[in-house]
């Protein structure tokens, strides 16, 4: 689904990524570990274009989307992200968190529908017959699109145990509770991926489960995954691979049990012996 | 004691007798309120908008013209001071190009341009206080920059300095005085000229200042009442 071929970032003269070449495919639970300071969060933030990658390719769905000609916003709604310090809209609810982006998404698309189905007479003019466009299907009204991502919003409120704080502002939460309700955010747009940077690292250990358990329930529903983590444990319990990033560039790629038994690379054990 | 009795007499006459309290609120209020308020919503557009500009990346070539160019602007109306701007528009400006916008028209555009030109650079600070992750996350989520900014930037910058915008509010409420430069008829217009009709300028003079005092306790009690519902999402409520 995304395919990464020689991505190379740098920030002025320091080189952070040096051609990293990864395939990800749908159902994915890719587990991103290494040192810090070693790329491995640039390298994700690479993935939906947070940073514009000073070389190579990200190929999502066909479409290399590292090309500055892209429409970059078309194809980061089906990229959700995670993010370490939450980054929840401080001036709006919890359920206007989620309900945010898919009512503005669909809001814009309707009218983006309308203005073309308006002016379709006059552009059809210039078509020849065979050219012609026809109008666009509108199907739902603005406010079906707001009804429907507020039930949609309430139901990944249920699912994440959250229903009674749902008009509360994210100030109130823990931080436990902020991580889950950013989830929830990103699954509103059902996206086809979704990338977490370190998303339990400013956790306090007591939270870090709850949040770790979301994950797991999502991976089990078939949710392709990124993960940048320092959480071992969960690596091992959940990835379906292992990235172990040093230094700009991807040193070992493996399944979590040769990885953890038996490491290849030199700088992996030592990293491994450090940690675990 | 009886030269405040005759004063006040005097000024009694003109001001109520003969019916003057009718120009003061029907003319000079009116007027005065609507250049400040106009201008002050004309100001906040053009200065988020100049703001928006201003924190874009600047890796494009045309945020960075668009930046040169708002540059020269607010140094423009920041470096001239309001009645030069005024007659420029007035006297220069708009018979040179042959419009006639009429004179209210006219002070409400020059006041809102330089309210625009100081609210653009209170409106980046507080764009540049909201953490840059709240951008990321809208960002994220697969919104454009703009929507990003308007839905979610703007909305907890203009929070953060309600009482700096307040500031500039009873700033223009105050400088608004100086429309009679080119013949609105403002407060201070009204009770000139209430004060010329029997040489009596000392109580008219109070009592202009007493209805601005009263105007910009208004403003701040608004602000007040504004700022605490706009803090019902922080944690201290």
């Amino acid at each position: 689904m995304i395919d990464v071929i020689d991505l190379k970032k740098s920030f002025g003269k320091l080189e952070v990524l040096k051609g990293v070449n990864v395939k990800i495919e749908k159902g994915d639970i890719v587990c991103v570990i290494g040192p810090s300071g070693s790329g491995k969060s640039t390298f994700l933030r690479c993935l939906n274009c947070m940073e514009d990658p000073t070389g190579g390719q990200i190929i999502f769905h066909g479409v290399n989307i590292a090309d500055m000609r892209v429409d970059i916003n078309l194809h980061r709604r089906k990229i959700g992200m995670v993010f370490q310090q939450f980054n929840l809209f401080n001036n709006k609810t919890v359920i206007e968190n989620i309900m945010l982006a898919p009512v503005h998404v669909g809001v814009s698309d309707l009218r983006n529908a309308k203005l073309h189905n308006f002016f379709l007479p006059l552009t059809n003019m210039f078509r020849k017959k065979k050219n012609k466009k026809s109008a666009l299907e509108i199907t739902q009204t603005k406010a079906q699109i707001k009804e429907e991502a507020r039930k949609n919003a309430l139901h990944l409120l249920e699912r994440i145990g959250l229903s009674d704080k749902a008009d509360v502002y994210p100030s109130t939460l823990s931080g436990g509770q902020k991580q889950r309700v950013a989830i929830a955010r990103a699954l509103a747009m059902n996206p086809d991926v979704i990338l977490f940077d370190e998303p339990t690292s400013a956790l306090d250990p007591e939270m870090v489960g709850e949040v770790l358990d979301l994950m797991r329930e999502l991976a089990e529903d078939g949710m392709t995954m990124v993960v940048v983590t320092h959480e071992m444990g969960f690596a091992r319990e959940v990835a379906s691979r292992i990235l172990f990033m040093d230094q700009g560039v991807i040193l070992e790629e493996a399944d979590p049990k040769s990885f953890f038994e038996s490491p290849k690379h030199q700088r992996t054990q030592e990293f491994l012996s450090k940690v675990l | 004691m009886a030269d405040i009795a005759i004063r006040w007499s005097k000024f009694w006459r003109s001001f109520w007798i003969n019916e003057g309290y009718i120009r003061v609120f029907s003319e000079g209020l009116k007027n005065t309120l609507i250049i400040a308020v106009v201008g002050l919503i004309i100001g906040i557009v053009i200065g988020t908008l100049i703001a928006a500009v201003k924190v874009m990346p600047k890796y494009k070539i045309l945020p960075r013209i668009l930046d040169k160019i708002l540059a020269l602007y607010v140094g423009f109306f920041r470096g001239t001071p309001i009645v030069v701007q005024l007659l420029l528009a007035y006297f220069v400006i708009f018979p040179m190009v042959g419009i006639n916008i009429g004179s209210i028209n006219t002070c409400v555009l020059v006041f809102g341009l330089n309210s625009g030109a100081y609210i653009s650079e209170m409106m980046r600070a507080g764009i540049q206080s909201v953490d840059p992750g709240q951008m990321e996350a809208g960002r994220a989520l697969g919104m454009s920059y703009s929507v990003t900014m308007m839905k979610i930037i703007v909305p907890q910058a203009v929070k953060n300095i309600l009482p700096t915008l307040g500031n500039e509010f009873i700033a223009l409420i105050k400088e608004t005085s100086v429309a009679s430069f080119v013949a609105v008829v403002d407060l201070y217009k009204v009770f000139t000229e209430i004060g010329t009709s029997n040489y009596e300028y000392l109580i008219p003079y109070l009592f202009m200042a007493i209805i601005y005092i009263v105007l910009v306790m208004l403003i701040t009690l608004g602000i007040k009442i504004m700022e605490r519902r706009l803090q019902k999402s922080d944690r201290r409520n």
